[in-house]
């Protein structure tokens, strides 16, 4: 602990951590509420801190502004392909990294490591042209693939693989198991918190995606919920914002339930390798 | 903060000792004979085949990008033309040449270096707060970190509302100091601060769990020894909090920087770039030359240089940490 205490006293500190608490709040807050006024309470000042009669006809209204089903279909979609290759691509590559013999491994590794000094967004305009040229312009696949391999996710697990003790899938080897059954039935099992963790991070990822959807994507009908929402600010604009943050809910509420059920999971997996050094 | 997992990595990298020893081969366990090597055989060829998938993807969508835009930064293309008209360094002696492209930089730097002491003097001030035997500390902690994993899109428009100079949260607030409330996102001088202002908001947790986690791994000897001595409280957070906190410190920064600079979706949504290009960074700049004017040429310029950027940064905070560094 830390030595402020003997500065100030209790109150101090309690009033610190409320008006801290009323940062990150206070806007959350404000959303709900929001999404919940009718026009006149919006368009008023000072501001109205809960509707005095909540208007869920916003929610209605918003979900028919934009095709938003048709939206969450694509974002469920591409989050859920684009999670599981990444998952399978990682385990693939960690548990080969670990595992199995290979000359010349560490080119490998390098080549990977390599790939992580390239920021996913530096990479847009030629992607693009390649999808292009592919003629996946507006499909699944030219949003899903680009994302698809991963470095960060392999690295992590391997870094976990090679915490665990060599006996264990050398044991299975010996009774007879191949490499796939070894991953399969051995490792994985030992393995699911740090599993869970690198999938959750590329859950939330692929469904905040913001840049890549947009630029792979021209129809309406093929749009995720993060572009959705944008395109009917566009839209709609300033002149409607009970409108507009219902559908923000409709964005950040699968994504805030994910949190509140494994918080743990996601602090550790985005702020893993902080305090190892 | 965006959560792009890629980002986070540069550092890792550095900060896990553990990859040096690993890096060694392992020996090979006794025993030979044919159906040895012919095992060998078909693991090498079982090891090609789990790598595969990954690295095929890499190859097409990460190390051949980066070839052909080194190669599209030395052409003029306006991306439907069938040829593209090779023009040596001309976009870049002519964009740094340019008063629009110091202009991005400036906006890049500004964005960037403002999260940066945000997240730094912030962060650590609210895990401060947080590391005191508070009740609800973990409350707290909880919503400081829920906006890194929220949309940016959706952060951001929350806050174009926030800031809507007439009904606006923004405005209430400025009412209780009698400051008036700016046009923010419409003035050149308010809309950069604005954007400041909300991806703070939406990066701090991140700084904020990292600096708990390490002001939790202070050894509490080093506090004791400190006051065995006789020093107070100024004087044990100067030689010995912040010394044992610099690895940490180092995280936050190298992590901050590669984020912020690809902070693209609040800007999309909240200033488009605008007003004037008071808000166009370098990563807005690239999307705005490459798939709005079309100039293929110089958004690959502008990425070579974003990569560049980057890659120098990561250097030089290596380079430094490894002097300036306290490692316990």
């Amino acid at each position: 602990m830390t030595p402020v205490r003997a500065y100030g006293g209790t109150l101090v500190l309690y009033t610190l951590l409320i008006m801290t608490a009323l940062v990150f709040v206070v806007p959350l807050f404000w959303v709900f509420s929001a999404s919940l006024k009718d026009t006149q309470q919006i368009y008023t000042f000072p501001p109205v801190w809960i509707p005095t009669e909540p208007r869920f006809a916003n929610y209605s209204e918003a979900w028919n502004a934009a095709p938003f089903g048709r939206f969450y279909l694509n974002t469920i979609i591409t989050t859920f392909f684009g999670v599981a290759l990444e998952v399978v691509n990682a385990l693939l590559t960690a548990y080969a990294l670990v595992f199995i013999r290979f000359p010349g491994k560490n080119l490998i590794f390098i080549g990977m490591l390599a790939a992580l000094m390239v920021p996913i967004h530096v990479t847009i305009l030629p992607n693009y042209l390649t999808i292009a040229s592919l003629g996946w312009v507006d499909t699944y696949q030219g949003i899903i693939l680009p994302g698809a391999s991963v470095a960060f996710g392999a690295f992590l697990l391997r870094q976990h693989f090679l915490t665990l003790p060599r006996e264990i899938p050398e044991a299975a080897r010996l009774d007879g198991a191949g490499h796939l059954q070894t991953l399969w039935y051995v490792i994985l099992p030992i393995s699911r918190p740090m599993l869970v963790t690198v999938t959750l991070v590329s859950v939330v990822t692929k469904w905040n995606d913001f840049l890549w959807p947009l630029i792979s994507t021209n129809s309406e009908s093929m749009r995720t919920l993060p572009i959705g929402l944008s395109y009917l600010f566009n839209q709609e604009g300033a002149s409607q914002w009970g409108l507009i943050m219902a559908a923000t809910i409709f964005v950040i509420l699968p994504v805030l339930l994910l949190f509140l059920r494994w918080q743990k999971h996601i602090v550790s997996g985005l702020t893993s390798g902080a305090t190892k050094g | 903060m965006d959560t792009d997992d890629r980002s986070l990595n540069i550092l890792t990298i550095f900060c896990v000792p553990s990859i040096v020893p690993s890096m060694v081969m392992r020996k090979t366990e006794h025993g030979v004979g044919d159906t040895k090597k012919r095992r060998i055989g078909r693991e090498q060829l079982l090891f090609l085949a789990f790598i595969a998938p990954n690295f095929l993807l890499l190859g097409v969508f990460t190390y051949w990008p980066m070839l052909y835009q080194t190669y599209l930064s030395l052409t003029r293309w306006d991306m439907l033309a069938p040829t593209k008209a090779f023009v040596g360094l001309d976009n870049y002696t002519s964009m740094l040449g340019a008063s629009e492209f110091w202009g991005v930089m400036f906006n890049t730097f500004y964005f960037t270096g403002a999260i940066v002491v945000g997240n730094l003097i912030l962060g650590l001030a609210i895990a401060i707060l947080l590391d005191q035997r508070l009740r609800g500390r973990n409350f707290v902690r909880s919503f400081a970190f829920a906006p890194v994993i929220l949309s940016g899109a959706a952060v951001g428009l929350v806050w174009a509302y926030i800031f809507d100079p007439n009904y606006g949260l923004m405005r209430t607030f400025l009412d209780l100091f009698g400051v008036p409330s700016p046009d923010w996102l419409a003035s050149t001088r308010f809309a950069m601060p604005a954007l400041i202002i909300v991806y703070l908001w939406k990066s701090l947790g991140f700084a904020v769990v990292i600096y708990l986690a390490g002001l939790q791994n202070i050894s509490k000897d080093l506090y004791e020894a400190a006051r065995v001595d006789g020093a107070n409280s100024w004087i044990r957070f100067r030689h010995v909090t912040l010394p044992q906190l610099s690895p940490v410190t180092f995280f936050v920064v190298l992590t901050t920087i590669i984020q912020s600079f690809q902070a693209f979706d609040i800007i999309a949504v909240m200033t488009g770039g605008g007003p004037a290009g008071a808000t166009t960074t370098l990563i807005w700049y690239i999307y705005q030359e490459g798939f709005i004017a079309f100039r293929a040429g110089i958004a690959a310029t502008a990425a070579i240089i974003m990569f560049l950027l980057l890659l120098i940064i990561t250097v030089l905070q290596v380079r430094y940490a490894q002097r300036g560094v306290h490692y316990s």
